[in-house]
């Protein structure tokens, strides 16, 4: 059984940080799963399968948590103690909520045509690359978690609105 | 028992017998059992050097069944009893089934599955895929001399969670150990990528009798990873026939059909769309019961034209699967073609359009599912060497969430999470002192309740009296390695705990099983206390042949009171394992078990410790 008192990075044995050694990480997940998956454990005794199952379950949350930017970032922030869902933390300064609006009301207007859908996406990816290097930055370098944790709320907006960019170029294309 | 399964790579284990495992390819249409002999994957003929078993049973007054080809031969004369496509009826009420009045069947509708009303009593679709299961099962103890440890039985990846719980009791009423239900796409995948030494990610396009999948894998060596995985688990060949059959009634306008004219037509149909797959036109010729004789031909053209609405529901699917990938159609590196329906010429184009590359065909695509299956099922059985082997990483096909205020689905577990998987959610009271909540488990990507496929109801009681919201009920979804899900809740306050696991409403409960497997027995005269017997002798076996090989490996993990506690329980299951007193035996494994588990604990902690410190990542082989 894998140790459940390590943290997602102290099982993968990587640092703890935002940066990410995706191939590194990969291959840990890969190592580790090969040996405590349920599909090893077949013929083993009920006990054994259990906990194989437990294993690869977390080995398996491990994995979809840092394989994600914005989870990695939310689960940093949780090893700090912060929840970026926190009520009191979560109003949004006005500028970026009217920005928001209007992302809204172009992906509205551009419904049912895909290149202009295709073009604002491009565009939000554009703006959320800059975000995540913000949200590393105040994660590895200024080591600043209130900010960092404001970040992560924007980016959970963005990452919202690319959803619904990808719902209706989905739609459009029906 | 795996104490002994965690040898370092490179290792060979403990010397032991090649186990005798099978890979079943449970089709709608047709089924295929296959094994590895040799380290070669291959289908197990019949008697008749026939590879395919079709999919049909036929019920006799008394209970006597014919299964097969013979069935199929008879199949115009005996419609009522004689059962077709029994996997659409999986896990599904009537009202989920397509072309029900279609079917010449007498369907009861029970609460959770449909069954059938036959000469021979009533039949639920598990005891009749437990029949075909069987008929797989005795041809492969037949071929291969000896008892099976257990078989890989494929579904569509789109199955859901009663369709598979469902088709892991008809392989246990077959008296099959199952190793793992694998996905069908996964399974064909695994086939095709040791065959050619593929590398990159895949598609596989697997269009069969009664289901669509798509699935979307990235192959490196020794990591089969589905990245994500859609289709319709009710779109198939059989809609090409039914559409055909209606085209032919449209055309020769006959007197209203006999269920006997019915099936007649229905065959005639998919005899001409299988012509149409290596000729430009078809010529449909029966005579009905009232001596009315069809005779019209139906041209290639025709035929994409009335199924042109079928092939767009596969897009669709596939557009889905490869957003949830992450991926571009350009990053598909090949299409894998899978299922006897792909081989119709407007599938093959509708695929190489939207993949804009030629699919890949070179694998008999009525086979490679159960190849894979085999394949699968010799590793799990455990008869290849630490190292030779690979990591199957298989994902959910649809969401499971739960029923909240207004009928609308809270998501607990996203579609495509690599499995094994579980999430808690924490849910409160709504009410001042309520003491009990109902718990609805669904599945399904809709937002509203009745928009998915429910798959049990439960309730919690016995919660403390508090005011609402100050309960804290924690509900707990739980998949496992074949896909399939359990549910627990308990109430975490005040010290006031209670649990309750579920078994989904559409499968079987044990007490149904057990009777049905009495029932079998009766009919068959198979001796089943014996066949128990030798089960359990043959894990006790193993069990002390493992556990010894664990002591000489890692003693040094246990105190000296744990390694005398561990050797007297092995003493005494030694001394009973040779007798036939099953109760000792059970009791002395469980002993066995009870003892070991921290051992094992500790064996896979230093395993796992060795993985990551004692040697490089770099140099391990993964």
């Amino acid at each position: 059984m894998i140790n459940f008192q390590q943290n997602h990075f102290e099982l993968f044995g990587l640092p703890q940080r935002y940066h990410l050694d995706l191939t590194l990480m990969e291959r840990a997940y890969r190592s580790i799963q090969s040996r405590v998956h349920p599909d090893r454990f077949v013929h083993a005794s009920d006990a054994e399968r259990r906990a194989s199952m437990q294993s690869a379950t977390q080995v398996n949350e491990a994995y979809r948590t840092l394989k994600s930017p914005l989870a990695r970032a939310r689960y940093l922030l949780a090893l700090q103690s912060v929840d970026v869902a926190d009520e009191s933390n979560t109003a949004m300064p006005a500028e970026f909520l009217l920005q928001q609006m209007q992302w809204r009301e172009s992906v509205e207007e551009a419904a049912n045509q895909p290149e202009a859908l295709a073009e604002l996406g491009e565009r939000l990816a554009l703006e959320m690359k800059d975000r995540y290097a913000e949200l590393e930055r105040r994660l590895d370098g200024e080591r600043d978690y209130a900010l960092a944790a404001e970040s992560v709320r924007k980016l959970m907006f963005l990452e919202r609105l690319r959803e619904e960019i990808g719902d209706a170029l989905e739609r459009a294309d029906a | 028992m795996a104490l002994l399964q965690i040898a370092e790579p490179g290792m060979s284990r403990a010397p032991h017998q090649h186990r005798l495992a099978v890979g079943i390819d449970l089709g709608t249409t047709n089924s295929l059992v296959a094994t590895v002999r040799s380290g070669i994957a291959v289908v197990l003929n019949d008697a008749d050097a026939r590879a395919l078993l079709p999919s049909v049973v036929r019920y006799f007054p008394g209970g006597a069944t014919a299964v097969g080809y013979p069935a199929q031969a008879e199949l115009a004369c005996d419609p009522r009893n004689t059962i077709v496509s029994v996997k659409r009826f999986m896990g599904r009420g009537l009202k989920d089934v397509a072309y029900a009045e279609n079917c010449p069947y007498d369907f009861l509708d029970t609460p959770g599955m449909v069954q059938l009303r036959t000469c021979a009593g009533v039949k639920s679709p598990v005891e009749i895929s437990a029949e075909i299961l069987r008929a797989l099962r005795e041809r492969a103890e037949a071929s291969l001399a000896g008892e099976l440890v257990g078989a890989v039985i494929t579904v569509p990846a789109y199955f859901d969670d009663a369709q598979r719980q469902a088709t892991k009791d008809a392989a246990r009423l077959a008296g099959l150990d199952v190793l793992r239900l694998l996905n069908e796409p996964t399974a064909a995948a695994i086939a095709y990528g040791l065959d050619n030494a593929a590398e990159g990610v895949y598609a596989v396009f697997d269009l069969g009798g009664g289901t669509f999948d798509i699935s979307i894998l990235r192959l490196s060596k020794g990591v089969f990873e589905v990245l994500a995985t859609n289709g319709d688990a009710a779109l198939g060949g059989d809609d090409f026939d039914h559409r055909v059959f209606c085209w032919i009634v449209e055309q020769a306008r006959p007197a209203p059909l006999s269920d006997e004219d019915t099936r007649l037509l229905l065959t005639a149909a998919r005899e001409a769309k299988e012509h149409l797959s290596a000729h430009s036109e078809a010529r449909i010729t029966a005579r009905l019961g009232t001596g009315e004789l069809i005779d019209v031909t139906l041209p290639l053209k025709t035929f994409a034209e009335v199924t042109r609405a079928l092939v767009q529901k596969t897009i669709a699917p596939v557009k889905k699967a490869l957003r949830d990938a992450g991926l571009a159609v350009e990053e598909v590196n090949g299409v894998v073609m899978v299922g006897g329906a792909t081989r119709m010429p407007q599938i093959q184009q509708a695929v190489a359009e939207l993949f804009r590359q030629a699919p890949l065909n070179n694998l008999d695509p009525d086979k490679v599912v159960a190849l894979g299956a085999a394949i699968q099922a010799d590793v799990l059985a455990g008869n290849r060497a630490a190292g030779d082997d690979w990591l199957l990483l298989d994902v959910i096909p649809l969401s499971l969430g739960l029923e909240t205020m207004g009928g609308l689905v809270e998501r607990v577990i996203p579609r495509n999470s690599t499995i094994p998987y579980a999430r808690a959610q924490e849910f409160t009271t709504f009410k001042d002192g309520q003491t009990a909540m109902a718990i609805h488990v669904v599945q399904g990507e809709r937002e509203l309740v009745s928009d998915c496929r429910s798959l049990a109801r439960f309730e919690l009681r016995g919660i403390p009296p508090m005011v609402a919201g100050a309960a804290r009920i924690r509900v707990s979804y739980q998949v496992d390695a074949d896909g399939l899900l359990s549910v627990s809740a308990r109430e975490a306050t005040s010290g006031v705990e209670a649990a309750v696991a579920v078994k989904p409403s559409y499968g079987l409960s044990d007490a149904q099983i057990a009777q049905m497997l009495q029932d079998s027995i009766t009919h068959s005269g198979d001796d089943a206390q014996a066949r128990a017997l030798n089960e359990l002798r043959v894990e006790a076996e193993r069990m002390l042949e493992a556990a010894a090989a664990a002591l000489a490996a890692d003693a040094d993990l246990l105190a000296a009171q744990e390694l005398a506690d561990i050797r007297a329980a092995l003493d005494a299951l030694a001394a009973v394992a040779s007798g036939s007193d099953r109760r000792a035996i059970t009791a002395a494994l469980e002993r066995v078990n009870q003892v070991t588990e921290p051992f094992a604990a500790r064996r896979m902690d230093r395993s796992i410790h060795l993985a990551l410190t004692g040697k490089k990542l770099e140099d391990m082989n993964i």
